[in-house]
């Protein structure tokens, strides 16, 4: 809950602890805390508060507002937390102790001459008031009258003692009472045990009855007139929460994705563009040497599109060579020697992967005259997949690609490292693999120091001469590249279990504002 | 049992170890009881076999990873314990070797077939199962559900050669198939089989077909109706001895890796026909093999480590020549860089230095992704908060929620969505900002929410026919309208992109209509010129439409003018 500035917070049980976003408070009733001060001053050993609220006539929330605004000017007072119990009348009791128990007055209904008893029986007190004067032997029945049962005084005179105690318990002088007795009204209802928690106030070692208004807060005009050098200020409750900003919040997601841009940013990667969600099959797949029947390009796996269904335009002598190096092979391979249909290659998805813009990209750079390239990109890829809690449809992949003459397997593995220790990752290990496009392939582990266990954080792998021949790259050329999605890290990261809680419209909004800023090597 | 055999030497983590450097992955160590009882519950899982099972994923690729005994002979060469195998094709020692003949009329519905035969077989019942689960496994797999390859596999002394492998209307095709009692006609079959919970996936390969392919031997007898059904004549037993096998395919090169498979698991030695290639041996340096793994061993030592991966090396002695035979268990080395792989796997990932590549380049951010990261930070700034929603949805999310017609809106249309939310890219980001406000209504009002994210639009200059739209989107959800702050959202926009508020060079807002909207709460946004896009307070419908109670006014531009 968001708080306000000026208001009181006191909540009214007196044992509760301190309220919230209130560093002061507004003087309580200034009439209740000067009549405070002198009773206060007029007992040596001190007074209770429950009695004061009585001598004075108010209500004792008020003196436990006055005791808490006193305390928070020093030490004028000393206010200890005391409880007392005490008997107090029920409705019942009070009735009682003003008209006499039941069974007195049914005594006292009674003339000389007896009475009916069902005459007794039609009065208020009548039915109790009966069975117990005839169990104390005041009274007696006479069956056999005539007229139907009458009843009788057997005695002269009696004591109601019930009534006789309880008016002593009403004057406060319970203590003449037994236990036991109290304990007999307490059963007949007439008389319940309350517990009271009271302060019990002593003149504190600042005790004074005048008292110093003191200021809530610093004002301009203080500032202006200097008079602040004179005033007293109330203590602020440094206990208490601040008042939280009005604020806008950026997306978890894209604090870290941020953090990976930058980091690429630092080893001097630039960005491609991936703003194109529709891709073609030949760029998604055949140029990258994925086969036309590879599982991968299933419509379990793969978004197709109805409209606009196919890509109308390739740049055609590439598209021979990828036709080829298919079909037929080439560049140094046997190929995988099937009918390589460009109405296939033709057909328009959701990319699956960025790597189709990396493959754009590196077609691109293969019609120039060569020079080395750090390519990155984080942005959004579709699969026609399964959804469970911790996959979706749509995710972000962080791809990062280097090419250049000559790099090696060690140089995919030492540049793995570089990029993971940015991350605070520093253990890692690597696992052969299979990818369709790169060869060798490698899985990327960490390990996990709190599932004290190894766990898979990324794939990466050369890519196949297949893939860059045909695109015009020189022979010497090696390109290294590696993927991992954005959401794993992150989730981990904010301790998401859910995605749907972090990507899409189901987002806890609350967790956005709550979240912390992102580094992700701490 | 083999594998259970095998590593019993081996604990537990010392094969997750060796899976983790062959590059296999050890997915669970469990029983058949445990297997059972965590499908089926306890009770039915009491008579079970409590012997350890190792559930291992082979890379895609490794056909020859797919059953026991190769898995168990690649990983003991792998480790030294046994010598690389050379396969070898051997003649009948009797007479000549078997034909397949094949005729023209397969060409219209399945025109490949290759076949062996493996000779001096001894089935137990464990390698018999063994034997028609890699069928099976090689069926889903590379087969792709029999469509490019089917199996059949007979016994040949039930049977003789030359064998016809021919294509017939289904109603002049008649025999008994595997476990059937009597005959049908094809067409029945085809009948009976679609309600056969496992061939009726494969009905649809040859169904509309006007011809079935069939195999018979030189007596007429039926061996098979390929890619559905074995005749039952010529079934396999556990006494069989030698197994004649065919796959006809409609790809010739999958066929050939499917039959070499089959063959190659079960015996080094054995017989085919179609001319097979059975190995091919091929030159490269070691330094080559040096050079793209990054390290520096003799060629000797790589011809070992090769050869650890069932690749058969030796260095020739010319330089640093190495040859090396690829068996035909392993149809993935296309290419060097296959077999530099091995090589690099044998030495292991991890014993490789890991080296910094001295690649000098100068980081560029791309343009539009520097704006809105930008934008995004100042944004925020001014109290909004991103969200971050899907760039699919459903046609009703863009179309009759947002009172538009789908098909004046310029959207992409999925064809195989498995569910409605898959079926079109977003055009606007509105609706899912909407859907935002929705799902967290119990949060305190106002809602300040914004999304700076591409869409996508049909665009026919483009070779794919579609472009993504980089968009600003910003909704007010409140007690009022407060049309008024998303239009001060704008000026501070605007202000952040220094344009200023002017008509012609700068920008203005002019009043539109637009079904979206409540009449006469809606302008468009002009900047030097040009629409960018629209602001106002939504229509009522609109709101009620995404399970909101309160007014709401947005704001959606284009950035992609301001670059």
């Amino acid at each position: 809950m968001r708080q306000g500035g000026n208001e009181v917070f006191w909540e009214l049980d007196v044992t509760s602890g301190l309220s919230r976003a209130s560093y002061g408070s507004n003087m309580a009733d200034t009439g209740v805390v000067e009549a405070l001060l002198r009773l206060v001053e007029k007992a040596d050993d001190g007074v209770d508060s429950v009695q004061v609220a009585s001598r004075l006539g108010v209500d004792h929330q008020v003196v436990v507002g006055a005791v808490k605004s006193l305390q928070a000017l020093g030490d004028v007072i000393s206010a200890d937390l005391c409880s007392s119990k005490h008997w107090e009348l029920t409705e019942e009791g009070t009735e009682i102790a003003e008209q006499g128990s039941h069974e007195a007055r049914v005594f006292s209904s009674i003339p000389l001459e007896g009475l009916v008893q069902s005459e007794l029986m039609k009065l208020s007190f009548g039915k109790i008031g009966f069975s117990k004067a005839m169990s104390n032997k005041w009274i007696r029945v006479d069956k056999t009258h005539e007229g139907g049962p009458r009843i009788f005084r057997t005695v002269d005179s009696i004591v109601d003692q019930v009534q006789e105690k309880l008016l002593l318990l009403q004057k406060g002088s319970g203590s003449e009472l037994e236990e036991k007795e109290k304990n007999e009204l307490k059963k007949r209802k007439l008389l319940s045990e309350v517990t009271v928690k009271s302060y019990w106030i002593t003149k504190g070692s600042s005790f004074s009855t005048t008292i110093t208004k003191q200021e809530t807060e610093l004002t301009p005009e203080m500032m202006a007139n200097g008079s602040w050098k004179e005033k007293k200020f109330k203590p602020y409750n440094f206990e208490a929460m601040g008042v939280a900003p009005d604020s806008g919040h950026l997306h978890p997601l894209m604090k870290v994705r941020t953090q990976f841009r930058q980091i690429f940013l630092e080893m001097g990667f630039t960005e491609m563009p991936t703003n194109n969600f529709i891709e073609s099959s030949f760029w998604n797949f055949d140029s990258l040497f994925q086969p036309q029947q590879h599982p991968a390009r299933d419509q379990h796996d793969t978004f197709f599109l109805s409209d606009p269904a196919l890509a109308h335009e390739f740049p055609q002598e590439y598209l021979q060579r990828v036709k080829k190096v298919h079909s037929e092979g080439g560049f140094g391979s046997q190929g995988y020697k099937y009918d390589w249909k460009i109405e296939e290659a033709q057909k328009n998805i959701l990319r699956t992967h960025t790597t189709a813009v990396s493959a754009r990209m590196l077609y691109k750079l293969a019609q120039q005259k060569f020079t080395p390239v750090k390519y990155f990109s984080i942005d959004r890829v579709f699969r026609n997949e399964t959804l469970d809690a911790t996959h979706l449809a749509e995710f972000h992949q962080i791809e990062g690609v280097v090419a250049d003459y000559g790099l090696t397997l060690g140089d995919l593995m030492g540049i793995l490292h570089q990029f993971f220790t940015k991350l605070g990752i520093t253990k890692l290990r690597f696992k052969p693999a299979y990818n369709p496009y790169t060869e060798p392939s490698m899985e990327v582990f960490s390990y996990h120091e709190g599932l004290k266990k190894w766990v898979e954080v990324g794939n990466s792998g050369i890519f196949r001469p297949e893939m860059l021949l045909p695109m015009g790259l020189p022979e010497g050329v090696s390109v290294i590249a590696w993927g991992l999605s954005l959401e794993r890290p992150t989730m981990i990261k904010y301790g998401i279990n859910n995605i749907r809680e972090l990507v899409g419209h189901k987002v806890n909004l609350q967790m956005v504002y709550d979240s912390p800023i992102c580094r992700l090597d701490s | 049992m083999y594998l259970f055999f095998f590593y019993l030497v081996l604990a537990d983590e010392e094969f997750d170890e060796l899976c983790f450097e062959f590059g296999l992955e050890l997915d669970e160590i469990t029983s058949e009881k445990e297997l059972i009882s965590k499908e089926q519950g306890d009770s039915k899982a009491s008579g079970a076999s409590d012997v350890i099972l190792y559930k291992i994923d082979v890379p895609a690729n490794r056909y020859d990873l797919l059953c026991l005994e190769g898995l168990v002979r690649g990983l003991q060469v792998f480790k030294n314990k046994l010598d690389a195998p050379r396969y070898t094709r051997v003649s009948p020692v009797s007479g000549q070797p078997q034909r397949l003949i094949i005729t023209k009329e397969t060409a219209a519905v399945r025109p490949h077939a290759v076949a062996a035969v493996l000779r001096n077989i001894t089935f137990t019942q464990e390698r018999y199962d063994s034997f028609i689960e890699l069928q099976e496994k090689l069926h889903q797999n590379i087969c792709r559900k029999r469509s490019l390859v089917a199996i059949g596999t007979h016994d040949l002394d039930t049977i003789s050669g030359p064998f016809t492998y021919t294509a017939k209307p289904p109603g002049d095709i008649c025999f008994k198939p595997l476990n059937q009692t009597k005959e049908y006609t094809a067409t029945q079959l085809m009948s009976l089989y679609k309600s056969d919970s496992h061939l009726k996936h494969y009905l649809h390969i040859i169904e509309d077909k006007p011809v079935y392919p069939i195999i018979y031997d030189s007596n007429g007898i039926v061996l098979s109706m390929p890619p559905i059904i074995n005749g039952d004549h010529t079934k396999i037993t556990l006494k069989t001895k030698n197994v004649f096998i065919e796959c006809t395919a409609t790809d010739l090169t999958k066929a050939k890796i499917v039959l070499d498979m089959m063959v190659t698991m079960f015996k080094v030695n054995f017989t085919c026909f179609n001319n097979l290639i059975l190995i091919i041996s091929c030159l490269l340096s070691s330094e080559f093999i040096n050079h793209k793994v990054g390290i520096n061993e003799s060629t000797e030592n790589i011809a070992q480590l090769l050869t650890r991966m069932c690749l058969l090396s030796r260095a020739t002695g010319v330089g640093d020549e190495i040859e090396v035979e690829i068996p035909p268990t392993r149809s993935d080395v296309i290419h060097a860089c296959d077999i530099m792989e091995d090589a690099a796997i044998a030495y292991g990932f991890n014993n490789i230095t890991r080296t910094t590549p001295r690649t000098y380049t100068v980081a560029n951010q791309f343009p539009l992704n520097k704006l809105t990261e930008l934008l995004r930070q100042d944004l925020a700034a001014a109290g909004f908060t991103e969200a971050l929603n899907f760039a699919l949805c459903s046609q009703e999310d863009i179309g009759d929620k947002l009172g538009k017609k789908i098909s004046e809106t310029r959207a992409v249309h999925i064809s195989n969505p498995k569910t409605a939310e898959f079926q079109v890219a977003r055009t606007t980001l509105l609706p899912g900002l909407l859907k935002t406000i929705a799902a967290n209504r119990k949060m305190p009002l106002p809602l300040k929410l914004f999304e700076i994210s591409d869409v996508v639009l049909k665009d026919d200059t483009k070779d794919v026919g579609a472009r993504n739209s980089r968009r600003f989107c910003a909704v007010y959800y409140n007690k009022s309208p407060g049309f008024e702050v998303i239009h001060g959202l704008l000026d501070r926009a605007m202000q952040l992109l220094e344009v200023k508020s002017a008509r012609g060079d700068g920008y203005h807002i002019q009043a539109a209509d637009d079904s979206t909207f409540f009449p006469g709460r809606c302008a468009e946004v002009f900047v030097h010129g040009k629409s960018v896009g629209r602001l106002g307070v939504l229509h009522p419908d609109v709101i009620n439409r995404f399970e909101l109670t309160m007014p709401c006014s947005a704001l959606e531009i284009d950035i992609e003018p301001f670059l």
